[in-house]
């Protein structure tokens, strides 16, 4: 009870204030620029070349004004945002009408997830690894070698590492497929052989986060180590002849742990969007591709309903590892 | 000089500053450009490398290398709006937070957090998508650094932090110095070093973010930056037809770019810390 009340609730104070804030960002900003996604839209259609006589046009602006929540004034605008939002309801995507936003992101967002988990789990315990043992022994040739590899891989963007890989992989090296989630017409069935379509379609996008997420992983855990090595208690463990192995993994990185496990969280945000961006890169077929056809397509509805359960997918994110840090850090725990 | 000489024994110093100068030297030559970066159909299209045409052309019968340095040009100047609007927001935002404390810290540091967790690509895709064809380069830049000073601030408040604690700081308000010299004159030379290594790695940032939102179509497509250039490429199947000239172009002197920029800040960061300076040139 005593954790929950000093840890947990200003935590969880915390989580509500910003997930409503971001929300309530991706409401206010549109309303705040001149350009009106309505007219933008009839004129999007327009320049197709479809004609639209001005009684249709009229009827059309109406439809629209509902469809994208923007009748009557600010404040009805508002209540009826946060009452249609509470119901689940995103309103209906214009690129793919009539399909419900919400619909699109549930198909999406698996994917998205999937990815994200499984590529920033392993970049962290790869990273916290390799920059561990890397940090302890800093003189090896090996450690050398992969200092600079990191030196060179850590500055590169995520679109641009993953466009190199993308060229090097599917193009000069045909082996992976040049994007898309599965074969086309493959239905998804428990085989061996679908999942292993599965499988690599989705290595590209996974190494080029997770070769990413690695190599910052492993120059800041090899950083903090670096500077625990001079600790009392490792040198203490030195002398008394416990094994290099032990201390690295029960003495040394269980302290790293704690302030780079606070960094993951912060910049949860940051990796987020690079996982989005990743995707356009292999068009694979999560809420970055999605992204990527409500921006070329002007699909408003969509981008603001991808905006909004992102902000609460990250925020959501952030305070289920809030939650997990006390497994890791007893300070928290007993105190 | 004899920081210029230390420097220049780091060999990553050494190599990213002749990177940066050749890239400069092509910002230079834009000027001396015999064609229009704006105009189509300039010279033949789709040519391979030659004597005539140093990196080919495209397929829109425009010169790749003339293009490039008009490129590197606009893509950098983005990047120097977007980190120095950034930095004075983390500079301001840092300094008041650390010295005031209390309430004004308090909702400052809120602030710059729900700023560091939000999934901020897509608020600056909406952003880009509601002002798009009216964003101009000055306009992207400046849309950049509103998004890019949240980490950055957090770092000069600490620095800040501790800054408030030394004894200088009480000698100074006992002795009477008003809040306002005493942050300009005495606390900015101590976070100089911090807002010049994070003003680097900001417009590799910048770049990064440019070359996302050039390839989602969300950019002025008749100026080039190294996103646009790229994205003209791929919008032309440049890959499949095996015009490596137009698509490796931009995407290297990124990787060059990239690497060049961050090289820079980590030799400077570590020269400017002591502990690994006496590491790097013995102690003086």
């Amino acid at each position: 009870m005593q954790l929950f009340k000093r840890y947990f609730l200003p935590r969880l104070v915390q989580y509500l204030l910003v997930t409503f804030l971001g929300i309530n960002a991706a409401f206010f900003i549109p309303r705040l620029f001149p350009s009106d996604p309505v007219l933008e839209t009839i004129g999007a259609i327009r320049s197709q070349g479809t004609y639209l006589d001005p009684a249709t046009v009229e009827e059309f602006i109406e439809d629209l004004r509902e469809l994208y929540g923007l009748e009557g004034t600010l404040g009805q605008q508002y209540t009826s945002f946060w009452k249609r939002l509470f119901r689940g309801d995103l309103g209906i995507s214009l690129f793919q009408f009539p399909e419900p936003v919400l619909g699109l992101i549930g198909k999406a967002l698996p994917w998205t997830v999937g990815l994200l988990l499984t590529s920033t789990l392993a970049s962290w315990l790869l990273g916290l690894m390799v920059g561990g043992i890397a940090g302890y022994r800093p003189d090896r040739p090996w450690v050398r070698a992969l200092d600079a590899l990191s030196m060179l891989i850590r500055p590169l963007p995520y679109y641009i590492f993953a466009f190199l890989l993308l060229i090097l992989f599917a193009y000069v090296l045909p082996w992976f497929p040049l994007g898309g989630g599965s074969s086309i017409g493959w239905r998804p069935e428990p085989s061996l052989r679908f999942l292993g379509d599965l499988a690599r379609h989705a290595f590209l996008p996974f190494l080029s986060l997770t070769v990413l997420g690695t190599a910052s992983m492993y120059q800041m855990t090899k950083l903090v180590v670096q500077n625990l090595n001079a600790e009392e208690f490792v040198q203490y463990a030195q002398l008394g002849g416990v094994k290099g192995r032990v201390i690295i993994f029960k003495y040394v990185l269980r302290n790293a742990m704690l302030p780079l496990f606070t960094n993951l969280v912060l910049s949860l945000g940051q990796i987020f969007g690079g996982a989005l961006i990743t995707e356009i890169v292999f068009s694979y077929p999560g809420l970055g591709t999605l992204t990527y056809h409500a921006v070329v397509s002007g699909d408003y509805n969509l981008i603001l309903g991808v905006t909004t359960i992102s902000v609460v997918a990250v925020t959501t994110g952030i305070l289920f590892s809030d939650l997990v840090y006390p497994l890791l850090d007893p300070r928290v725990r007993y105190r | 000089m004899r920081v210029l000489g230390d420097l220049f024994r780091d060999f990553r110093f050494a190599v990213s500053f002749g990177v940066l100068v050749v890239l400069v030297g092509l910002v230079a030559l834009s000027a001396f450009s015999p064609y229009d970066p704006t105009r189509w159909l300039q010279v033949p299209k789709d040519l391979p490398p030659s004597r005539e045409h140093p990196l080919g052309t495209n397929s829109k019968g425009q010169d790749v290398f003339w293009q490039a340095t008009f490129a590197i040009r606009n893509s950098l100047l983005v990047a120097l709006i977007a980190a120095v609007l950034s930095r004075a927001i983390a500079v301001l935002i840092g300094l008041v937070a650390g010295f005031r404390g209390g309430m004004a810290d308090r909702l400052l540091m809120f602030i710059t957090d729900s700023f560091l967790v939000m999934p901020l690509f897509l608020f600056i895709v909406l952003l880009a998508m509601l002002l798009k064809n009216r964003l101009s380069l000055t306009g992207l830049g400046l849309l950049l650094g509103i998004f890019g000073w949240a980490w950055d601030a957090r770092v000069i408040r600490s620095q800040v932090l501790s800054l408030r604690e030394r004894g200088f700081t009480k000698t100074a308000i006992l002795s009477g110095t008003k809040t306002l010299p005493l942050v300009s004159k005495e606390y900015i030379p101590h976070v100089l070093p911090i807002i010049f290594s994070t003003l680097i790695n900001n417009m590799s940032w910048a770049i990064g973010m440019e070359i996302t939102l050039a390839i989602l179509g969300l950019l002025n497509m008749d100026i080039p930056t190294l996103g646009v250039m790229l994205q003209w490429a791929i919008s032309y199947q440049a890959l499949l037809l095996g015009y490596w000239w137009w698509y490796l172009t931009p995407t290297v002197l990124a990787v060059l770019l990239f690497i060049a920029l961050y090289w820079l800040s980590v030799s400077i960061s570590e020269y400017l810390d002591p502990r690994s300076r006496v590491q790097r040139v013995g102690a003086r």
